[in-house]
């Protein structure tokens, strides 16, 4: 029997089995066809009410979901932080609250502080689903990584993947390390020592998840290579010399690259900073996906509001979610307890996107 | 759960001579197969559409264009199914405009599967004429929407309690239609 999503909110991908990502990718990859129609519009979510509720800045992921619910017809509203009224003091939950008076049956979150989306789905009737949380997880990267390495790997059995640069403070790098090893990939992480700690090899068990010090170790017959951005806003706290150095330790070059398989992809999240994580003759070359990565990331937006949103609303708040969440004033803990939370559940100030 | 099987009322050789049959009827309705274009409606309605473009083939020398629609997307009862149902994939090759489109399906019940795959065909453009083969038609008095078929492989008049259940090697691995019931809850 083919599996379900049983859940009602994606709140991240650690928790889910590997029945369930594989159904969100089958669901993904049938609704590609839609956005090459002349009339890029189905009536699936008609009369469904669809929040972006974002705390962060984020042009990529909100478009894409904004998109994604406009193409099944729902109506998606925007909201961002810059322009609402928790910059006049008004916490989330209270946000969360007046949100779910006006019934909306799908609230997207993107929040700096880890534990956020599922905060929201304790409260809320509406489906959550996590845009982002802090350096917790970013569950659509993930999916649409795996998408995209899927389109062209056919499969995950036996697959080296290599995550390369700030690991530390990286939802994706979460994300993606739960997903593809649920799914039978194994994973190298790789980065300065500052950003790729060993202890983030405990973050699956199994012996699947590995983190090597040099960026070449990773990469060597590497089927697929993500580079993560480096996040200069969080490089205040002395992570790394410079972004030169940076570069020339481990930036992804064309001459590291050549020591993966010869049929290598290479992925990015975005946005990129061209010439420090990644040189321009990589980024643009022939084994980048990185464009492919944005239309398989609406496809799976898609499909991930069809799974949630298209069938019978249940009508329970969700009161168990799958990950420890740690609340936003209980982070004043010592860098090592910090580190370690950092490594189960996400550190509540790092944030990619 | 279980259902029990009734009646076999059609084996391979059956329904092979009832598609031979629409297959001619048609060539002929349509004065040959000129702007024919075959559209199957996912899942079992997308071998047939294959069969009978082959069959016209034979015919007219000329096999019709064959498309696919999945009309999930389109149903009027997502809100009530609960679990989403799967999406197969739709896929319209040429262009619908101008063509008279066939719509396909193994079994006309309700009607309204083809009301959601007509929603969808036009949602594609604007096609000439769009028609209807069928190959089992359970009868009027099931119809929830004014929908017919203007082409049909058999009649067959069930029960609501019944269920047609048509097999087709590339998905069933055998070729056959059956008549199958929920038997009636037990007495405990």
């Amino acid at each position: 029997m083919k599996a379900t999503l049983k859940q009602k909110n994606l709140l991240g991908i650690r928790g889910m089995s590997a029945g369930e990502i594989t159904h969100v990718l089958d669901t993904a990859e049938n609704f590609r066809e839609i956005s090459e129609r002349e009339i890029k519009k189905v009536p699936t979510l008609r009369g469904r009410t669809v929040i972006n509720l974002f705390f962060e800045p984020s042009t990529r992921t909100r478009t894409s979901f904004e998109i994604a619910g406009k193409r099944l017809s729902a109506d998606v509203i925007n909201i961002s932080s810059s322009s609402s009224s928790v910059t006049k003091g008004e916490t989330l939950l209270d946000t969360a609250r007046n949100l779910e008076a006006m019934s909306p049956d799908i609230i997207i979150i993107r929040h700096p502080s880890s534990g956020a989306p599922h905060q929201l789905a304790r409260v809320c009737r509406a489906s959550i689903v996590n845009a982002g949380d802090g350096a917790h997880e970013h569950p659509t990267q993930a999916l649409l990584d795996a998408l995209t390495i899927r389109q062209h790997k056919g499969g995950f059995e036996r697959l080296r993947v290599a995550i390369l640069g700030d690991i530390l403070h990286s939802r994706v790098a979460r994300s993606n390390a739960h997903l593809l090893t649920t799914l039978g990939a194994t994973v190298a992480l790789a980065g300065p020592g500052t950003l790729a700690p060993p202890e983030f090899a405990s973050l699956v068990e199994g012996g699947s998840l590995r983190v090597e010090r040099r960026i070449e170790d990773a990469v060597a017959d590497a089927d697929v290579v993500m580079v993560l951005r480096i996040q200069r806003e969080r490089q205040d706290k002395a992570f790394l010399p410079s972004l030169r150095e940076y570069a020339v330790h481990f930036g992804l070059t064309r001459k590291r690259l050549s020591l993966a398989r010869p049929d290598v992809i290479v992925l990015h999240p975005g946005p990129m900073n061209r010439g420090i994580e990644i040189a321009s003759d990589v980024a643009d070359g022939s084994r980048s996906l990185i464009l492919d990565q944005v239309a398989n990331g609406l496809a799976v937006r898609m499909a991930v509001l069809y799974l949630l949103g298209g069938g019978a609303a249940t009508t329970t708040p969700n009161t168990n979610p799958v990950s420890q969440v740690k609340s936003e004033n209980e982070s004043a803990t010592t860098q090592a307890e910090q580190l370690k939370f950092a490594v189960t559940a996400g550190g509540s100030e790092g944030s990619s996107s | 759960m279980e259902f029990v099987e009734k009646a076999r009322i059609m084996d391979g050789m059956r329904i092979n001579r009832a598609l031979a049959r629409l297959a001619s009827e048609i060539v002929e309705e349509n004065h040959g197969a000129g702007h024919l274009y075959l559209v199957g409606i996912q899942r079992r309605g997308v071998p047939l559409a294959n069969r009978l473009a082959d069959k016209i083939a034979d015919l007219e020398g000329e096999r019709p264009p064959v498309g696919v629609v999945d009309i999930t997307l389109y149903r009027d009862d997502l809100s009530t199914v609960g679990a989403n149902p799967i999406v197969n994939r739709t896929d319209l090759p040429i262009d619908v405009e101008g063509r008279n489109v066939l719509l396909i399906d193994d079994v006309l019940y309700t009607g309204r599967t083809i009301r959601a795959a007509l929603d969808q065909l036009i949602d594609f453009g604007r096609p000439r004429r769009v028609q209807l083969a069928v190959l089992i038609d359970r009868g009027k008095e099931h119809r929830e929407l004014p929908i017919q078929a203007d082409f049909v492989g058999k009649f067959v008049p069930t029960k609501k309690s019944e269920i047609i259940k048509v097999m087709l090697d590339d998905i069933d691995g055998e070729e056959a239609v059956a008549i199958v019931e929920r038997p009636p809850a037990e007495e405990s």
